[in-house]
């Protein structure tokens, strides 16, 4: 996995709350057996005026000239600017592989969904909170200025704006530590095989019908 | 000290290691396998050259891209190329692991969260996890169910844990007796209505409550399922005897002596009275209606006597912005009464409805009666072979086909739309599956969610009812 430490990027702000899932990669492409190749169909719905499909040649599509990523002064955008719940729905990792193959590194919320918060650390993707009204000073700051970049510090957990704010965010310390690293986490995990052994042995005597093979 | 929830106390039962750091490890018994989420797990373990740890703690079925006609012609019957290969390669996948798995022609087939519980592949105390966020349905059996991404998959197939963080504990507790008609649909879209989708974030819910506890099985995993549509990872509810009268009998549950030993361990599985919540949620079963989404997120759900709301009673910015946003990808005007939309198909089946209640209880409300000519389309999916064999020995097939429903073979089908089964741009769809996002049945598809009563009420009309009235005929 990609590690992330530090990361300086074009905003792009999104203003709508409970982006979910379906929105950021629709069903159709879900049907990939690859973990790669998504980032042209991110936001697919948002982003085209028409219907995409796998396969279909994405430069020949109408787009949606109001949708933000589409807007001149966010090409480029790698820090995405959005509002409460983002990514609820699905349990699809398809959705941070989207926003990581399209060149996103670092997504700024008010509040996440839980499975996909957990998914973007697999992915060398940092979902962070601010407080709802930090969010709402950037929104601000986005829209008036053009180029607006931001600065995202996983080691010292923080967000600094072009001219010089610091805002501070949580994020615990095993998936810091993964991400900081680009720690694969089943190797991590595997250090402790011997204390799955000794938790199974145990639960074999607790509930043997757990364990119908023995 | 105050007592255990019955969270705390299936995490207990699981933990296996808590790090320095914090973090957790976590054992799962069981985890369930489909064909969209496993394919790049499977490929991770070949490239570390890693083996599943235990193999007999899996099961597989394929059921998002499986078409639900057709069928007779087995993987080679599916018309998607690519839809063909992500089932072939689950296929090939389980085969090259030795995985058990219910392939496309096995009449145990179906969608994962119905096979589960119906094969006695999930039993009460488990932990459940797979690659789906409806797996929280698993929790009605008194288990610790939830959804995982691909990256979580392979950790569990390679190491049978997951690192996890202990959720916070929230009751909601629905007491007193729900109207008649009023099924475990609605209470769950009451209770989303209520704290919104969002509103279990960081939360593993327990419903409890005498409403709760006079619903069956199959009406608490359909409250367990939606968990996850109201923002929790996890939903549950205790174990008594419903639980293991459902369980009894079933093929990979215990049996004879351990059976016994079983029923003992599982009758410890709710919270001590003592528990604390982090937050507790009541309703009062009597105020429940018959509910119906009007929007595009499961919070945007009213009873069905009441009409669209109006974005300009909404105060806060963001949420008008979004009421504005979803009355226009919905087509419909603030203070159009529910039942003044009309809908073009119907669809009754999904990981949420697709059981064997769901069907009796559709079918009750169909007997005898024909659809509304004004619809293009209505269709059953059942959630599994299983499901469908049952309803056809008990004739509801031939209820639902004279009534001029389709009658098709089990899978996701419609609630996504990743086969052949898909709304046209534009269209109105009374559906009992849990999702009304944009797009999500189809590219422009407008989704209503009900239960399957009202679903099949709707199918005779062409619009929403008040179902109340079926049921003071009947009763």
């Amino acid at each position: 996995m990609k590690a992330f430490t530090r990361h300086t990027g074009l905003v792009a702000p999104m203003d709508r709350s409970n982006v979910d899932t379906d929105m950021i990669i629709p069903k159709q492409f879900l049907k990939s057996i690859k973990r790669t190749g998504f980032g042209p169909n991110l936001f697919d719905e948002l982003r085209y005026l028409d219907e995409g499909q796998p396969g279909k040649d994405n430069s020949q599509r109408p787009l949606n000239p109001e949708f933000v990523l589409n807007q001149a002064r966010y090409q480029g955008a790698s820090v995405l600017l959005t509002r409460a719940n983002f990514g609820c729905g699905s349990s699809r990792e398809h959705a941070p592989w989207a926003l990581e193959d399209f060149g996103f590194r670092a997504i700024i919320a008010p509040s996440f969904a839980d499975i996909f918060y957990n998914n973007c650390f697999k992915n060398g993707l940092l979902p962070l909170v601010l407080k709802e009204e930090e969010v709402d000073e950037l929104f601000r700051a986005v829209e008036s200025v053009e180029g607006y970049a931001l600065t995202v510090d996983l080691e010292n957990q923080t967000v600094a704006t072009p001219d010089g704010k610091i805002y501070h965010f949580e994020v615990d310390e095993f998936r810091r530590h993964c991400l900081l690293n680009g720690l694969d986490d089943i190797g991590v995990t595997l250090e402790d095989a011997d204390a799955i052994q000794a938790y199974e042995e145990r639960r074999k005597q607790e509930a043997p019908w757990l364990f119908p093979a023995g | 000290m105050s007592g255990k929830t019955l969270y705390d106390k299936l995490w207990d039962a699981h933990l296996v290691k808590e790090r320095a750091d914090g973090s957790c490890l976590i054992y799962i018994d069981r985890h369930m396998l489909h064909e969209v989420t496993s394919p790049q797990a499977f490929e991770g373990l070949r490239l570390a050259g890693r083996k599943p740890w235990r193999i007999d703690a899996n099961l597989a079925t394929v059921d998002h891209n499986v078409p639900t006609t057709g069928r007779e012609n087995g993987v080679e019957g599916i018309e998607d190329p690519i839809s063909r290969t992500q089932v072939q390669t689950l296929d090939a996948n389980c085969n090259e692991f030795g995985i058990v798995e219910y392939g496309m022609s096995d009449q145990r087939q179906g969608i994962v969260h119905v096979i589960g519980p119906e094969q006695g592949a999930t039993l009460p105390g488990m932990t459940v996890v797979c690659g789906d966020s409806h797996t929280s349905t698993h929790g009605a059996f008194g288990a610790l169910a939830h959804g995982i991404g691909t990256s979580e998959v392979e950790h569990v197939l390679a190491t049978q844990c997951l690192v996890q963080k202990k959720s916070k504990n929230m009751l909601v507790q629905v007491d007193g007796e729900l109207k008649p008609g009023i099924t475990g649909k609605d209470v769950m879209l009451a209770i989303i209505g209520k704290i919104g989708t969002a509103g279990g974030t960081g939360y593993a819910i327990e419903y409890a409550g005498s409403a709760i506890r006079s619903l069956s099985m199959e009406a608490r995993m359909t409250m367990c399922n939606m968990s996850i549509e109201a923002g929790a990872r996890a939903g549950m509810v205790a174990v008594d005897d419903r639980t293991i009268e459902y369980v009894k009998d079933r093929p990979m549950a215990p049996k004879g002596e351990m059976w016994e030993r079983a029923v003992a361990s599982w009758r410890e599985l709710k919270s001590d009275d003592d528990a604390e919540f982090d937050k507790v949620v009541h309703l009062d079963a009597a105020d429940i209606e018959p509910q119906v989404s009007w929007g595009t997120s499961p919070e945007m759900v009213t009873n069905v006597g009441d009409r669209v709301p109006d974005p300009a009673n909404e105060s806060d910015p963001i949420k008008r912005e979004g009421m504005q946003r979803a009355l226009k990808y919905m087509g419909l005007e603030p203070n159009t009464p529910m039942t003044g939309i009309q809908l073009d198909r119907i669809f009754i089946g999904s990981c949420t409805n697709a059981r064997i209640e769901d069907l009796r209880e559709a079918a009750s409300i169909l007997k005898g009666q024909t659809i509304a000519s004004t619809l293009k389309q209505a269709m059953v999916v059942p959630g599994s072979g299983m499901v469908k064999a049952q309803a056809e020995r008990e004739g509801l097939d031939r209820i639902f086909i004279d009534a001029g429903f389709e009658w098709r073979e089990p899978g996701c089908s419609m609630c996504l739309g990743m086969n052949p089964d898909q709304l046209g741009e534009g269209e109105h769809c009374a559906s009992t599956s849990n999702r009304n996002f944009e797009g999500r049945q189809g590219f422009g598809g407008r989704t209503h969610l009900v239960s399957p009563a009202m679903a099949a009420a709707a199918a005779i009309h062409g619009h929403f009812v008040d179902i109340s009235d079926y049921y003071d005929r009947a009763g």
